[in-house]
């Protein structure tokens, strides 16, 4: 598994205030995701380019990626107009193809895209422990930034874990099928897998502890708003002011 | 007045909750200042609950622990002791858990009360001391074995304690980090006590054993150890032996 491929950079949006930036996403996307009006979310998603072009990001990461978000998306064009019904439709070789339907998995297609560059681009370009770190300084409850951080970290080790007794159960001759001794395997491995999890918390907790954690992470990096992060700030806030303007012209 | 050993335990039992057998019954064990101190005896004897008992992660069943003639009794009492001994576990993925090495190595100083660029000038100086400068930004969980048990010892040695616990240390090492982490042990001026079932690394850096069996530590200096060679495949090309 790999992380935070995005994370490294020089761009402006890698060196912003983690604080600012998930402030500016909070802000866009929450006016992004409700929205009704095709115009809106278009408007959304020329700010979530501008956005991605800012960041600066290497093109075929960012292609995968969307690639995999879209092809969700790819799902529902072709579901929502053939099950959504209503009076309008297009008949094309003999399928009825319902219009707000299409409109709607349109609508949906776009808003996701918009929102996941804005995630991509303000979010990802931080290290998910200045994250962490920043929804701490912003008064986030400690334990919820505890989670996600040692979330992150813990990750791959379970998923090491897991790798690890799956190869086990390969090399004494396990062939997964469909029956009931496989799916009693991976029982015992999903299982397994949690008491060893259960375990290890018990262990980092521990270790943590004697080196006098008490509850609350201190981190390295300082956090320090410029003048740069107030613009930008405004910047993103503006946007999602723009973006409201435009939901409510009729 | 002499003055007080570092760490005593006096009569010490300890069983788990909801165990009837005790796995360890009245141990007696003492560390003073700078004392190197091996710690032997076959799996399940309770060494690991030995060092989990001085660190407070257990209370014993009955007896006393002394922190420099203080006697702990209970959890709020060790935040004294945990400011000036440090544990290293036997698996480094428990220990090291910030995503970069230089963070991970400034935890416990930012803990402590450090100023962050305190923290970092020690955690520096500490990856420095110990040849680990190359690793500051590295990500924790992508680092070789070796590399996590000697920068999981750094994350101790940044807290400066006056002496250090080492569980296993040499489990999964090859000879060249066993060769380095000797050397790094042999050049600290602090005590520790170390688990091991490798006599030939205790032979080198301890001067006192302590052999747990049967729930009982029984105290013998290391004139008994010695260094061990034997005779292996390729033997007779011409070869070193590190450390």
């Amino acid at each position: 598994m790999k992380f935070e491929q995005f994370s490294q950079g020089t761009s402006i949006l890698h060196r912003t205030d983690p604080r600012v930036k998930i402030i500016g996403t909070a802000a866009l996307c929450l006016v992004i995701a409700p929205c009704q009006n095709l115009g809106t979310a278009l408007t959304g998603l020329l700010i979530a380019v501008l956005l991605v072009i800012t960041a600066r990001l290497a093109p075929p990461l960012l292609i995968r990626r969307m690639l995999i978000v879209n092809g969700f998306n790819l799902l529902l064009l072709f579901m929502l107009p053939l099950t959504y019904g209503g009076q309008s439709v297009i008949d094309f070789a003999g399928i009825e193809f319902s219009r707000p339907g299409f409109f709607l998995a349109t609508l949906i297609t776009i808003k996701a895209n918009a929102i996941i560059l804005i995630f991509i681009s303000l979010l990802a370009t931080s290290t998910v422990a200045r994250l962490g770190h920043g929804l701490q300084e912003l008064r986030l409850s400690p334990r919820l930034c505890m989670l996600l951080l040692l979330t992150y970290r813990y990750l791959s080790v379970i998923n090491q874990e897991y790798l690890r007794l799956q190869r086990a159960a390969k090399l004494r001759c396990f062939s997964p099928g469909t029956n009931l001794h496989t799916y009693k395997t991976y029982g015992h491995l999903l299982g397994m897998l949690l008491v060893k999890s259960w375990n290890r918390a018990g262990r980092v907790q521990q270790a943590m502890e004697l080196r006098g954690f008490s509850g609350k992470f201190y981190s390295l990096h300082e956090l320090a708003i410029t003048g740069k992060d107030v613009i930008l700030l405004s910047g993103l806030l503006s946007a999602a002011v723009l973006l409201i303007v435009v939901e409510s012209m009729p | 007045m002499t003055q007080p050993p570092l760490i005593q335990l006096q009569q010490v039992s300890f069983s788990y909750p909801g165990s009837a057998n005790s796995i360890l019954d009245q141990v007696d064990v003492t560390m003073d200042y700078g004392q190197r101190i091996g710690l032997i005896g076959p799996n399940g004897s309770g060494k690991t609950t030995l060092l989990h008992l001085i660190m407070g992660l257990y209370l014993p069943t009955s007896g006393r622990l002394l922190f420099k003639g203080n006697q702990l009794n209970e959890q709020k009492d060790f935040t004294r002791l945990r400011r000036s001994v440090g544990m290293v576990f036997q698996d480094a993925d428990d220990q090291l858990f910030s995503p970069t090495v230089l963070e991970d190595v400034a935890f416990g100083p930012l803990n402590l009360g450090a100023s962050p660029a305190e923290a970092r000038a020690k955690s520096e100086k500490i990856l420095a001391d110990l040849d680990l400068s190359g690793l500051a930004d590295r990500v924790t969980h992508q680092l070789s074995g070796g590399e996590k048990k000697l920068v999981s010892l750094a994350t101790i040695l940044s807290m400066e304690p006056e002496a250090m616990l080492l569980d296993e240390p040499t489990n999964n090492l090859d000879p060249e980090t066993r060769a380095r982490l000797i050397n790094i042990i042999n050049r600290l001026d602090i005590g520790c006590m170390i688990i091991s079932h490798d006599w030939d690394f205790l032979a080198e850096t301890c001067q006192d054993l302590y052999a747990l069996e049967h729930g009982r530590a029984v105290y013998s200096d290391t004139s008994c150890l010695h260094i061990h060679r034997h005779a292996h495949p390729f033997g007779d090309h011409p070869h070193k032996h590190e450390g």
